[in-house]
């Protein structure tokens, strides 16, 4: 309805005339949204985001990374155990990782992975009462992009907003920046953002642009582009 | 504010607040209230160690740091009371099995100190975007020795503390504006505690508004 649509609520406020679907008579709540009783409350504060015909969700301004099932994300090894190893993903809990569950892998032909290397990878298990996993294939048991990330480049965090903004398809920025410049980039939805340029003038150049475009609209972000490839080439 | 009678009705002090200006913790805000101001840092839901750890829900941690030397008693009871309040208001059961770290740090002190770390704290756990129940005020009212009314620390400020007879905390929950928790030192009469009850409960509701508008100016910008 549009009466909600990007209206700012607080926790704890009620949130009355929810749209439902036409067949089912039901509405589907996204995160930041509770029900209690017949009520539906909101338990996060942010925008209140709508769209046909019945999905309701928060947007809130958070850094801090809570796991959730099939989500790409990049994660550090942190321990070698056994089978095992521990990721350090940003949640509360670390995951963990069967060696078994990279490309190619079987008892004998272990994956090289190390104390330290960085991952790209997908959340198997997240659930409240258990213990986060990731893989690094998936269903049919390719990498699909996914595994170890190597080779220098940068490593950064930043707000999860800004992750998704930058993922979905209405932001330029990485368009916008590739037309300029040549770089690799591994965007993690726990708020991590791994950059590589032709070279580390380029790839600090693209860390603070991707740093700098969070507030920023689409026009905003072609100038700050355009400023950026002068820049690195020299020109100011 | 001025009321009919020709008596000036006691207000609020003015409030300030800086959210998420510091870049390490999830949620940060520096508040200012009267003389007194409160800076409140939030860290969750991280690991908890494993002497605290809850099965079936988040631990909150809650630290009070003075500006000089080491925590003290009254540093204490002040963590307790606002561990007890925000462990009722954070949806701690959505995260079972970590920790929710509060952290205040005094930078000026003033009367009414407490009630500024409550709002500071609340403040911080919205910026990080914390699941919560309702939101939670407080507000400190002071008894004079004349027996009148004064809710604005501001004036205390600078005047000797003899003044005052009794200074009590109220903590309220959004959610029809029910009391929470109470502090209070010295001497009242039940008469007194009614209408500072009352004239506290009026309050809230301004403090109510200043977390709306705080919140709204960071989301506007942000999303």
């Amino acid at each position: 309805m549009a009466a909600h649509m990007d209206r700012i609520v607080m926790p704890g406020d009620k949130i009355c005339d929810l749209k439902e679907s036409e067949a089912t008579r039901k509405t589907i709540l996204g995160p930041g949204l509770r029900t209690e009783g017949d009520c539906v409350y909101a338990c996060k504060p942010g925008v209140l985001k709508f769209r046909e015909p019945n999905v309701y969700w928060i947007d809130t301004h958070q850094k801090r990374y809570v796991p959730v099932k099939g989500e790409h994300v990049i994660g550090i090894v942190t321990q070698k155990a056994g089978d095992i190893f521990r990721v350090d993903i940003g949640g509360s809990v670390q995951a963990s990782l069967s060696f078994l569950s990279f490309e190619g892998s079987t008892k004998r032909n272990r994956p090289d992975v190390k104390v330290g290397d960085m991952l790209y990878c997908r959340l198997l298990v997240a659930n409240k009462d258990m213990e986060p996993e990731v893989v690094c294939i998936d269903g049919q048991g390719r990498s699909s992009g996914m595994g170890v990330v190597r080779n220098g480049g940068f490593l950064f965090k930043v707000s999860l907003n800004l992750v998704k903004k930058i993922l979905s398809s209405s932001c330029i920025l990485m368009k916008t920046l590739g037309q300029k410049l040549p770089f690799e980039v591994v965007v993690g939805l726990n708020g991590r953002v791994w950059v590589k340029g032709r070279s580390n003038k380029e790839t600090i150049a693209l860390a603070n642009a991707i740093c700098a475009s969070e507030h920023m609209t689409n026009e905003q972000i072609k100038v700050m582009c355009q400023r950026l490839a002068d820049a690195v080439a020299g020109f100011t | 504010m001025e009321s009919g009678d020709g008596s000036s009705k006691p207000s609020l002090a003015a409030m300030t607040c800086v959210l998420g200006d510091l870049s390490q913790p999830d949620g940060s805000a520096e508040l200012t209230h009267g003389g007194a101001v409160v800076r409140a840092a939030v860290y969750g839901p991280c690991e908890v160690k494993m002497s605290k750890e809850i099965l079936d829900k988040a631990t909150i941690e809650v630290v009070f740091k003075p500006k000089v030397g080491l925590p003290r008693c009254e540093d204490k009871s002040r963590e307790r009371l606002i561990h007890d309040v925000f462990e009722a208001a954070v949806m701690v059961s959505l995260h079972p099995r970590s920790s929710i770290m509060i952290v205040l740090q005094e930078m000026e002190n003033a009367e009414g100190l407490m009630a500024t770390g409550v709002n500071a704290a609340c403040l911080a756990l919205l910026d990080a975007g914390i699941s919560m129940k309702f939101l939670v005020a407080a507000v400190v009212c002071f008894v004079k020795s004349d027996g009148s009314l004064d809710l604005s620390p501001e004036t205390q400020r600078g005047q000797a503390d003899l003044d005052i007879v009794a200074s009590l905390t109220f903590v309220f929950s959004e959610k029809d504006l029910n009391i929470m928790c109470v502090s209070s030192t010295g001497k009242y009469s039940v008469e007194q505690y009614d209408s500072c009850l009352h004239l506290c409960r009026e309050a809230s509701k301004s403090v109510f508004k200043f977390f709306r508008e705080s919140l709204e100016r960071k989301l506007s910008k942000s999303i």
